[in-house]
């Protein structure tokens, strides 16, 4: 921040031209001018909304009658008695562990497969990142046909097998999961490759001259070295599953028997599928944004932690 | 130098038939695979061509028969016999019509994109090049946005738009979506204004250029390839958003495509009509795929530029 020196000590203002203190005014009325829209943006649509969900998760607030007055402890011990709080919870933090696991372990393979530049590299890497210029809704339509007892590929083998795929709670999660890994992969692969490319060559050729093996290589060399790389798409994939939505909405709509109910499902069906109960929702709002924030500052730490050893 | 490689790595106990992953291994990225004859090389290759031919596969199979099966015949839909268009009939006649759908997502993309780009420019502008009180605390603010769950600011921004009169407006959905995209956007210009050397706008301001016209006419074409990234992100993210206008959106013609597509699937007759999803899923997913193969390189750059490094 640049403030104007206080008066009466112009010592270091002195040898500058006169002029450039109010020069150096306007240069800063200019930056803020640049910088009013995304002000505007943020303070409206970000900060406002951000307080007003705090005034909501206490106050009683039904989704067409308003705001009601205020009904502080009660929203929150109303969304955890919720008879699917907890079992929404344990669902998507299984989901997420899952998810997280397989993505970035096959993203890591699949970048390492596509290092360098040849013409099959560069055909395998654009064939896994256009699954992620597909939209989630888009993929999730696509594999809900993809997945259908009827029109799929695989009706067939549904029908041996006397079960769908979306029809057992095991087979909605496996299945979901299979899609976002496959909308994803591409998307975590790039990452890795970043990361990869940022490791210089002659540790490698170090490693190589003192003989040690390609696992070796690969658990004392790469996996040290990318391990900014590793907490980043750590917490970015750890953040995308605690609150998934789409792929649930669209797939399997909670069920078979809500047992695929996450999170967010939960908060948007409890403010506007039933309840319209939008002190509740914010309850559940604000509950998911601190664990959200407690969750990412515990990996960051952790991640940093392991740096320093 | 190359044979040497293969020496030491067989001297330390890999068996030769190994040197197939000596391409997948990192430590021999870039240098150069043993000399072998083009035939003995695929052979020898053959377990990574396979493995990596089967990926491609797998992540190219969904999309190439959603795209086939959209026009073949399939019992219970509009397209019963041979090859043909009429799962893209029933989309076409559905409720509104496809086109109302289109147009409503064409339109919200297209402000998203105009409005994250014109935000953008100028302020990252501001934060590359100007100090002014507030500067950090507006640029983590924005940055904060991504900590943020989106279902958590939707509700209640669909309560803040109702009081302003855009509910169930697709104007408010855009300007909703813009706010989302600020902070890779806003990033990525920063970044895009700090790589131009300062040298440039100086001389133009020394020739008595206004700071407005120093970013029209010198920086403008510098940062052309992050407005580029930028747009495209905006786009992508716009055209394909589903939870936005989900919650913000409840006329049933004002719908964007995405939700009207998820819809359709139940609503034809009560049965899901898994041809006309399909022409559906091929309708939103067409632009994304072209754009994406046409502006791979700035698809990719947003990325490498090392927007999303911690």
């Amino acid at each position: 921040m640049t403030t104007a020196p206080p008066v009466g000590a112009p010592a270091q203002a002195a040898p500058l031209r006169p002029g450039t203190r109010r020069r150096r005014r306007m240069r800063a009325l200019t930056g803020w001018a640049f910088a009013l829209p995304t002000a505007l943006f943020v303070l409206a649509l970000f900060v406002l909304p951000l307080l007003l969900v705090l005034q909501m998760s206490a106050s009683d607030w039904p989704l067409l009658a308003g705001n009601q007055g205020l009904n502080f402890p009660e929203n929150y011990s109303e969304a955890v008695s919720n008879r699917f709080f907890w079992d929404s919870i344990w669902f998507t933090l299984k989901y997420t562990v899952l998810t997280t696991v397989i993505l970035l372990a096959l993203s890591l393979g699949l970048a390492m497969l596509v290092q360098e530049s040849t013409r099959w590299k560069g055909f395998l890497r654009t064939a896994f990142l256009v699954p992620s210029a597909l939209g989630l809704a888009s993929a999730s339509l696509l594999f809900y046909v993809l997945y259908s007892p009827i029109a799929g590929p695989f009706a067939d083998l549904m029908a041996s097998w006397g079960i769908t795929f979306l029809g057992t709670p095991d087979g909605a999660l496996w299945s979901t999961i299979f899609l976002i890994v496959w909308r994803y992969a591409g998307f975590y692969m790039l990452l890795m490759l970043v990361g990869l490319q940022g490791i210089p060559e002659d540790v490698y050729e170090a490693a190589r001259i003192d003989g040690a093996s390609r696992w070796q290589t690969f658990r004392s060399v790469t996996i040290p070295l990318l391990r900014p790389t590793l907490a980043m798409t750590t917490v970015l994939c750890v953040t995308g599953s605690l609150l998934a939505f789409e792929q649930f909405y669209i797939l399997t709509k909670g069920g078979p028997d809500n047992a695929t109910i996450t999170i967010v499902q939960l908060i948007y069906s409890v403010a506007f599928q039933g309840p319209n109960n939008l002190g509740v929702a914010g309850a559940l709002s604000v509950i998911v944004l601190i664990a959200l924030v407690v969750i990412n500052f515990a990996q960051i730490r952790v991640f940093n932690r392991k740096a320093e050893d | 130098m190359a044979t040497t490689v293969t020496r030491r790595s067989r001297a330390a106990g890999v068996p030769p038939t190994d040197s197939t992953v000596a391409i997948v291994a990192p430590g021999y990225r870039g240098s150069r695979r043993p000399q072998r004859t083009k035939l003995a090389g695929v052979a020898l290759n053959m377990p990574y061509w396979v493995l990596t031919g089967a990926l491609a596969i797998i992540f190219l199979y969904p999309l190439i028969w959603t795209a086939i099966s959209s026009v073949s015949p399939l019992a219970g839909t509009n397209q019963t016999e041979g090859w043909g268009l009429g799962n893209y009939a029933t989309l076409a006649n559905y409720q509104a019509g496809i086109w109302v759908y289109i147009f409503n997502s064409a339109f919200v993309s297209l402000l998203t994109v105009l409005l994250t780009l014109v935000i953008s420019l100028l302020g990252g502008y501001a934060f590359a090049r100007f100090d002014f009180p507030g500067k950090n605390l507006l640029f983590l603010s924005t940055l904060a946005i991504l900590m943020v769950p989106y279902a958590t600011l939707l509700i209640p921004l669909y309560v803040l738009l109702n009081a302003v009169g855009l509910s169930n407006s697709l104007v408010g959905v855009a300007l909703v979506l813009t706010m989302f995209q600020l902070p890779f956007s806003m990033f990525m210009m920063r970044i895009s204004f700090e790589s131009i050397p300062r040298e440039l706008d100086e001389a133009a301001m020394v020739d008595g250029c206004s700071a407005w016209t120093v970013l029209w006419r010198v920086l403008l074409p510098a940062v052309k390839p992050g407005l580029i990234t930028v747009g495209l992100f905006a786009f992508l993210a716009a055209w394909n958003d589903f939870m936005a206008p989900l919650i913000l959106i409840t006329d049933s013609n004002r719908m964007t495509l995405p939700l009207a597509i998820s819809n359709l699937r139940g609503q034809v007759q009560g049965v899901v009509d898994d041809g006309a999803t399909e022409a559906g899923v091929v309708v939103l997913a067409l632009p994304c795929i072209l754009l994406f193969l046409i502006l791979q390189r700035h698809y990719v750059r947003g990325f490498m530029s090392g927007a999303f490094k911690g």
